[in-house]
């Protein structure tokens, strides 16, 4: 059993992180030039990491799988940051910002680790402004905020429909800094297939150059990987094509254990479903939820007419019905969970049945057509170039959609992960969002992740190995890992059968959609862990990968990511079955309220469930860490 | 929504490498829906390809959403498509009909190198933003972010030229080749805002020089660059970095530093 330390620093939880920082071990300044730290991707956590860490005098390498580190999928992200500045005046607060965290995680985050998040909320914001971040600004000059989503204050600064790229470009600019002074050794197309683990401690990782098809071994004091979510193993998501588990899965199975992988958001409004090519679902941000109003028609009979034709007696505002007092702005797992519940009913709209309006007529009547276009302009025209539909005209259409993963490798209070060296920051950690991250939350966990917590908790590992004393590549170890990943590519290309990678990608992602999407209960999820080892096999038997790896080959890049979803995506039902209750986003159908609202466990569930790899072909182990609340009554997350 | 499916054919620029010499090759795209994205047309052939024992079209693509930049297709001679202000994961097989020729080529540029078929190398896009790119702010220590307001029309304009994407379409939309809305987008973003002013001059300078380096042509005026632009970036930027450019050099040749910046 893996040892799952949290590492909670004692004291009162809003002294914690103060104390803590004033605890841990330093590096000297002389001595940290002599620490090399890898940094595996450069989304919002590996940029800003890598870019501080070079500053603080460390010896840095940047590996990222694109082309540019500018493309990470941090860049979709549209609506917004959350911060407690309370510019508003609203009685927003780090507490406040806490509270609501933890609650809209449904009880299942770490509370010294969500508050340690609030607190550094505000330094977020005044980081990105002196980078030249273009955040909205009010006519007087100062910072413009909106509302998300789980929150009755308005705390979220954006940058028109494109806050992600704006923050992404910021620490871009940053680690572009830290590149041309030297301090960053930046390495485009290099895509991570293996950790490196020495002496029980993560040394280095094996990487594939896309381009050239070498694959290489770097060695390290540290590893940090911030390579975002999973969500893709559903195929269709709104993440990146490229956006891929294979960096956290084979640090998996090299020991660092999987935290509550079945936790996945389910992003209330997307553009629906057209067609079996379909590669991708667009996100209409929440923020459109601020002035946009939800709805379906009350009869099944309504469901096909035109919208505008449905009478406002014969609407049902379902959101603003059941949750008067949050209405449109309820958290994302109510608010899909809601959708899937009126279209289960019958009452979807559009040919397929699977969504729902989201209106922007009474917005329009009172800002003027301009008012809307001035907000939300962006993302009416993505929507009027995705379906050919003009939203000021007529409702949206919208319906969930896999957006984000609240599960990932586990860490402790530094972000070190049960191997000792490996740091995961960012979305592909497990610690801040429970089982629901709030709206514009992803943003702020990243950039809190790589500026402000990994700079102090690197130097407290860092501090206990010897300068300079990190192995050398003609180690055992990192051979044994270049040969496994050389293995993997000559296996893949070997098969030569009948299908294309997407043909399995397709399915997998059917079965998870079925079975752990947006409901689970005990038999889909036995039929999917019967289902998905078999269509594993099938893929080893039959796909077919064109190409050499001595080249660019894109099928073989998709194949090696697609067999990693293959196994990802059994652990996630496997978890999904194991966790007896409904919290946030994982709605188990047999524990629920009379009102359909989801019925946690606390007695029996309480807990972070860390998955620690047992072999090839045997049971994973499921380890605990217990959730403790100092601070927050548990209590029923009610949005009423 | 539109129905029915029909047939195009694709006419496909293939490359195996960097200074390999490359050609065009006739692919029939067969059961095309017209809600069908450009780039989900191109996986479906790609899978048929893949299928009858063929080598699948690279070309680079990742979000499909119009925003990290890297999908980059010149089709019919126009890159980013027929469509104004998209990028090609953007465009959509309803602006094509039955029988249509389509001509699928790389973004040319002499600096942008082919990788393999439609797959580009447009690091150099990269280099100058490590050139100066940036506003040097260490990690902790700014001010209050409302310690100093910013008037909403200058934060509106800096907006606008920062929502450059970084695709490079405006160099292969360029009969020079030119890197200058690029350039001129992050000279504008940076320098219209007042924690930009202490190194704006050796920004400019430094992002220019790397520019011409690079292999990039200088600007003449035709303004294709904007029209190819997903983002639909003003010109307007490109006569800002000039003015820019011009007193940034005059006082460096009366100066043995530019004044105000250099410190990092």
């Amino acid at each position: 059993m893996a040892e799952l330390n949290p590492r909670i620093p004692p004291g009162e939880l809003s002294g914690k992180w103060r104390k803590h920082k004033a605890d841990i071990r330093l590096v000297n300044p002389a001595n940290k030039r002599k620490y090399e730290v890898i940094v595996v991707g450069a989304g919002l956590a590996g940029a800003s990491a890598a870019a501080s860490l070079a500053e603080l005098g460390y010896k840095v390498s940047c590996f990222v799988f694109h082309d540019s580190p500018r493309r990470a999928h941090s860049i979709a992200a549209q609506g917004g940051i959350n911060a407690a500045k309370n510019y508003q005046n609203d009685g927003d607060s780090v507490h406040r910002l806490f509270y609501d965290t933890v609650k809209g995680g449904d009880y299942r985050s770490r509370e010294s680790n969500v508050h340690r998040l609030a607190e550094v909320s505000a330094n977020i914001i005044d980081q990105c402004v002196a980078q030249g971040v273009p955040f909205a600004r009010e006519y007087g000059g100062l910072l413009a905020n909106r509302s998300f989503g789980g929150a009755q204050v308005s705390r979220t600064f954006y940058a028109r429909g494109q806050t992600g790229q704006q923050l992404l470009l910021g620490a871009y600019s940053a680690l572009s800094r830290g590149i041309a002074a030297g301090n960053i050794t930046l390495r485009t197309h290099a895509e991570m297939l293996d950790l490196v683990v020495v002496g029980g401690h993560a040394k280095g990782i094996i990487v594939r150059n896309l381009v050239t098809g070498e694959v290489t071994r770097h060695a390290a004091d540290a590893v940090i990987m911030a390579t975002g979510g999973y969500g893709n193993v559903f195929n269709l998501s709104t993440y990146a094509r490229g956006s891929n588990a294979t960096a956290i899965w084979r640090a998996y199975k090299r020991g660092a254990c999987f935290a509550n992988p079945c936790f996945t958001q389910i992003h209330p409004t997307c553009i629906p479903v057209t067609g079996d090519y379909q590669s991708k679902l667009t996100l209409m941000s929440e923020s459109l939820r601020n002035d946009g109003r939800i709805w379906v028609p009350k009869s099944k009979e309504d469901r096909l007419k035109p919208p505008a034709s449905v009478a406002e007696a014969d609407r049902d505002y379902y959101l603003e019905r059941i949750y008067p007092s949050f209405g449109n702005l309820c958290p994302r797992d109510v608010a899909s969970r809601a959708a899937k519940r009126v279209c289960d009913e019958g009452r979807g709209v559009g040919a397929s049945g699977l969504g729902v309006y989201l209106d922007f007529s009474d917005a329009i009547g009172r800002l003027g057509e301009s008012g809307v276009r001035e907000r939300y302009g962006n993302l009416f025209d993505i929507y009027h170039e995705i379906t050919n539909e003009n939203a000021y005209k007529a409702p949206m259409r919208i319906f969930p959609a896999v957006h984000y993963t609240m599960g990932g490798l586990w860490v402790d209070y530094n972000l070190m992960s049960n191997v000792p060296g490996l740091f995961v920051l960012g979305e592909a950690n497990f610690s801040d969002h429970g089982a629901n991250r709030l709206g514009a939350s992803a943003l702020m966990q990243g950039l809190a992740d790589g500026y402000f917590v990994i700079p102090y908790t690197v130097g407290d590992y860092l501090a206990t190995q010897k300068p300079a004393s990190r192995p050398r590549t003609d180690a055992a170890e990192f051979a044994q890992a270049q040969a496994g990943v050389e293995a993997m590519t000559g296996r893949l290309l070997s098969v030569k059968g009948r299908e294309p990678v997407s043909h399995f990608h397709k399915r997998l992602g059917h079965v998870m959609w079925h079975y752990c999407g947006m409901a689970r209960n005990k038999a889909g999820l036995e039929k999917a862990l019967q289902e998905i080892p078999a269509l594993r096999e099938e893929f080893w038997a039959s796909v077919n990968v064109p190409g050499s790896a001595a080249t660019m080959n894109q099928s073989l890049e998709k194949a090696g990511r697609v067999a990693d979803f293959l196994e990802l995506g059994e652990l996630m039902c496997r978890d999904a079955l194991t966790r007896e209750e409904s919290c946030g986003c994982h709605f188990r159908e047999e524990h629920q309220y009379p009102d359909g609202e989801c019925k946690r466990d606390d007695a029996n569930f309480a807990h972070v469930a860390a998955w620690e790899f047992a072999g090839e072909g045997r049971a994973p182990v499921r380890n605990v860490e217990p959730l403790v609340y100092e601070s927050v009554k548990m209590s029923v997350r009610n949005y009423k | 929504m539109s129905t029915g499916t029909f047939s195009v054919t694709l006419r496909v620029w293939r490359q195996p490498g960097p200074g390999q010499p490359g050609s065009f090759h006739d692919y029939a795209a067969h059961g095309v829906n017209p809600d069908m994205s450009f780039l989900e047309m191109l996986d479906v052939v790609n899978d048929e390809l893949t299928v009858k024992g063929g080598e699948p079209i690279a070309f680079a693509h990742d979000c499909r959403e119009g925003i990290c930049g890297t999908c980059s297709l010149t089709i019919d001679g126009k890159p980013h498509g027929p469509r104004h202000g998209v990028a090609t994961c953007q465009t959509y097989m309803r602006d094509y009909r039955e029988g249509d020729v389509i001509v699928i080529e790389p973004f040319r540029a002499r600096a942008f190198p082919v990788i393999k078929d439609l797959v580009t190398d447009r690091s150099a896009f990269d280099r100058i933003q490590q050139a100066g790119g940036f506003i040097t702010a260490r990690t902790g220590s700014a001010p209050e972010a409302n310690a100093s307001p910013i008037a909403k029309g200058v934060a509106d304009l800096a907006m606008d030229a920062a929502q450059c994407i970084g695709c490079g379409a405006c160099v292969a939309a360029c009969k020079n080749s030119s890197a200058m809305l690029f350039v001129a987008a992050k000279v504008s973003h940076l320098g219209l805002l007042p924690q930009g002013q202490p190194e704006r001059e050796r920004r400019v300078l430094a992002m220019v020089k790397t520019m011409d380096e690079a292999g990039f042509g200088g600007c003449t005026n035709q303004f294709e660059c904007t029209a190819a632009c997903p983002k639909v970036i003003s010109y307007d930027f490109i006569a800002r970095m000039n003015r820019d450019y011009t007193k940034a050099i005059f006082k460096s040749a009366f100066k043995s530093a530019p004044s105000g910046g250099g410190e990092g």
